[in-house]
């Protein structure tokens, strides 16, 4: 490990906290507008974030009270360890060669785990009750997404993410694979909201049935660390389908060659913007225009559908390498 | 051993209701297999406080038993104590008052459509018709000066004339709503997810309609043709010649879902138009009140002897008062009931074998109104006994004292 990676290591979560608050900011003032509402600003996050840590935490009377003190901490760390092997636009992710898209996907995985098993231990009706829809749809969408990632692998024939980010999957796919690619890129885009508990497959948090199910007995630091861990994410898994699916350089699509520092800012915002396109389009214009499902819909929906768009592509990809 | 049943407490304070009552739900993993209902928790004893006043007074309370819908009370209330009274409002007073019923049915029906797709976290429908709300409130304040409790009836006759700005304004409102529901139609209706998650959810067949006595849009969802417009026409209903909507006229069958209570809702808007439409286009002239002078009404109120009930169809079943004048000037037996009292009972039987993510559609569904339904009150001990009035008077008188004691320490 050299000193390098251990900056990258303190600069990469400061960072990737700032801008998933601000990507969310982005988020609800759009779905705000979206909806004929004026919206709270883009620093309300922020604001959110700041009231969180300084109420008082309470721990319920039949809580497993370090599993249910523990599980935000873990979902925490998973988030910011998650935004280290996610190389940004022409940078190097700072834990490259320790890991690829498998640990990604475990990363992914253990977030919703962390969730789901603090709810367990929070000892309410309401959490228990989440947690086990957030345990059957983990298990309906994790099918799917297994099948992106085995796709890419049978493409590169490797896991490395760097790989992957410094050719652009495009380039190297006859038409049939990248017919493939493109509906491996639907079935991803199918698998975000749900991976990040956003309408219509917030069934695991639903308001109005559980009351925020997984969620309801946090409050103060815990409920922060959660908030916080699902704002990094939902950037981590935006940024991932940047990386994956939409890796062209500024230069490359404008035709401008750039050097030194103009590089590596241009090509950061460039990045950036591709990504809010992405979480644009997953998230916010999706949670905005649907209604939640109901958590055997959601189930057969993943299984079924998502899955044959899935292994369609798969199969594309297989026969077009 | 472990558990697999959990017991599900919603309410008296949840994220689904919007009063409280408590729900009592035991669930295994998704289903619900024991249900209890228990009410009782917005007990106001308004109708005690109706029979110390006189009766215009009791009419403005009258307005405030129910939050969203301040006209189907008062409307009970008026035609109850007219026909106590043997008067009959002007006929202009008769064409006024379905007009403003109409108007507070079209808004309590579009609020009934945005919380139900807030149920089910169609956030962004609830927020697009509240939207087309917006537009009939503001006709409601421009027509009687208040957004909601509008105060414009009165035993004889309505309190407000209608200008001919007024009537313009209808009509333009007439032609948005018309615009509004075929859209509504279009969005709600073949929305595939709404369609998802009420299709086939809250199904009350006819004879269990019959059987548990619901009443309004829910009876009408099961294929009852039950409609007190219809049934007991009052006013200028008598005229136009209301015809219940009910879904086989619409799509040929009725199966009494959530789906097919949307279906019923949002025709009812059009209905609604309808009878504004025909009651403007045909008002007649003349004043709109039968005795203008409140004293004088008052006096006429003291010399009475009679009783009388009388019902109105309130945007969520009928609405029944009975009334008991005896030589006060105020009602001397005040009996008020409401629509949800009757629909509520539906909740037990659908709830049973639902599912969890259908809790807040089964409940919404009816569009309860507790502080309508909460009639009384009943304190019971953990045995299940119930306390007699005179054991909590002497609790209560008990606590007092003792709090005086404290007090003066």
């Amino acid at each position: 490990m050299t000193p390098e990676t251990i900056f990258y290591a303190v600069a990469f979560p400061v960072l990737g906290i700032f801008l998933g608050l601000t990507y969310k900011g982005i988020d609800r003032r759009i779905s705000a507008r979206m909806t004929s509402r004026i919206g709270p600003p883009i620093r309300q996050p922020f604001w959110d974030v700041g009231k969180l840590l300084l109420k008082e935490t309470v721990v319920p009377e039949n809580a497993v009270k370090w599993i249910f003190n523990a599980m935000p901490i873990l979902a925490f760390a998973s988030s910011m360890t998650l935004l280290l092997y996610i190389p940004f636009g022409v940078l190097r992710a700072p834990l490259e060669g320790y890991g690829d898209l498998i640990v990604i996907l475990y990363l992914l995985t253990l977030q919703s785990l962390a969730m789901a098993v603090g709810g367990f231990a929070s000892g309410s009706p309401f959490s228990s009750v989440g947690a086990q829809r957030e345990m059957v749809l983990m298990m309906s969408y994790e099918m799917p997404l297994a099948t992106v990632i085995v796709g890419f692998a049978l493409l590169y024939k490797s896991f490395s993410l760097t790989t992957i980010a410094s050719t652009p999957v495009w380039t190297i796919v006859s038409p049939l694979a990248g017919i493939g690619v493109l509906l491996l890129f639907v079935a991803l885009l199918a698998v975000t909201p749900a991976e990040l508990a956003k309408l219509p497959f917030d069934i695991a948090e639903a308001e109005t049935e559980i009351a925020e199910g997984m969620l309801a007995e946090y409050s103060g630091r815990n409920l922060a660390l959660f908030y916080l861990s699902d704002a990094v994410r939902s950037f981590a898994m935006a940024a991932i389908e940047v990386v994956l699916f939409i890796p062209f350089t500024f230069s490359y699509v404008f035709g401008v060659s750039l050097s030194g520092a103009t590089l590596y800012i241009v090509e950061g915002l460039w990045f950036l913007f591709k990504v809010l396109i992405i979480y644009i389009a997953a998230v916010t214009v999706v949670r905005t225009s649907f209604g939640r499902f109901r958590i055997e819909q959601a189930s057969r929906i993943f299984w079924v559908h998502v899955n044959l768009i899935a292994l369609l592509g798969l199969a594309l990809v297989w026969v077009g390498v | 051993m472990p558990k697999t049943a959990y017991y599900i407490p919603i309410g008296p304070i949840h994220p689904a209701l919007k009063e409280p009552i408590r729900v009592e739900a035991e669930v295994e993993g998704e289903k619900i297999v024991k249900v209890d209902v228990k009410r009782g928790f917005a007990h106001r004893g308004i109708e005690y406080m109706g029979m110390k006043r006189n009766a215009i007074q009791t009419l403005y309370l009258s307005e405030r038993i129910c939050g969203i819908c301040s006209i189907s009370h008062p409307y009970a209330f008026v035609i109850t104590a007219e026909k106590a009274l043997g008067i009959e409002a002007p006929p202009r007073a008769q064409y006024i008052r379905p007009i403003i019923a109409e108007l507070e049915r079209i808004h309590s029906h579009l609020l009934w459509l945005g919380v139900i797709a807030h149920e089910m976290g169609f956030d962004s429908l609830l927020f697009w018709i509240w939207k087309g709300r917006e537009k009939v409130l503001d006709l409601l304040e421009l027509l009687t000066g208040n957004r909601i409790n509008y105060s414009v009836f009165m035993i004889g006759g309505v309190r407000r004339d209608l200008k001919e700005s007024h009537i313009k304004a209808l009509k333009d409102m007439i032609t948005y709503y018309w615009e509004f529901t075929e859209k509504m139609k279009e969005i709600i209706l073949s929305d595939p997810v709404y369609k998802a998650r009420t299709r086939g959810v809250a199904q009350l067949s006819k004879e269990l309609a019959l059987k548990l006595n619901v009443v309004g849009p829910t009876a009408r969802a099961a294929g009852l043709r039950m409609d007190i417009r219809q049934d007991m026409p009052y006013d200028a209903y008598a005229d136009i010649d209301v015809r219940a909507v009910v879904p086989q006229d619409i799509v040929g069958e009725a199966r009494g879902d959530a789906y097919d209570i949307t279906m019923v809702r949002i025709y009812e808007i059009e209905q609604s138009l309808d009878i504004i439409e025909y009651c403007v286009d045909n008002l007649p002239e003349g004043k709109i009140l039968a005795i203008p002078n409140y004293v004088a009404l008052l006096a006429k109120i003291r010399r009475t002897k009679g009783e009388a009930i009388g019902a109105h169809e309130a945007p969520r079943g009928e609405v029944v008062h009975y009334l008991k004048f005896d030589g006060r000037d105020g009602p001397s037996v005040w009996k008020v009931i409401a629509p949800s009292y009757n629909n509520i009972n539906s909740w037990a039987p659908l709830l049973l074998g639902a599912e969890v993510a259908d809790i807040p559609i089964v409940v919404a569904y009816i569009d309860p109104c507790m502080c309508c339904n909460d009639r009384v009150a009943l304190l019971k001990t953990p045995e299940g006994k119930v306390l007699g009035y005179e054991y909590i008077h002497r609790k209560a008188v008990e606590k007092t004292k003792r709090i005086e004691r404290e007090v003066r320490k």
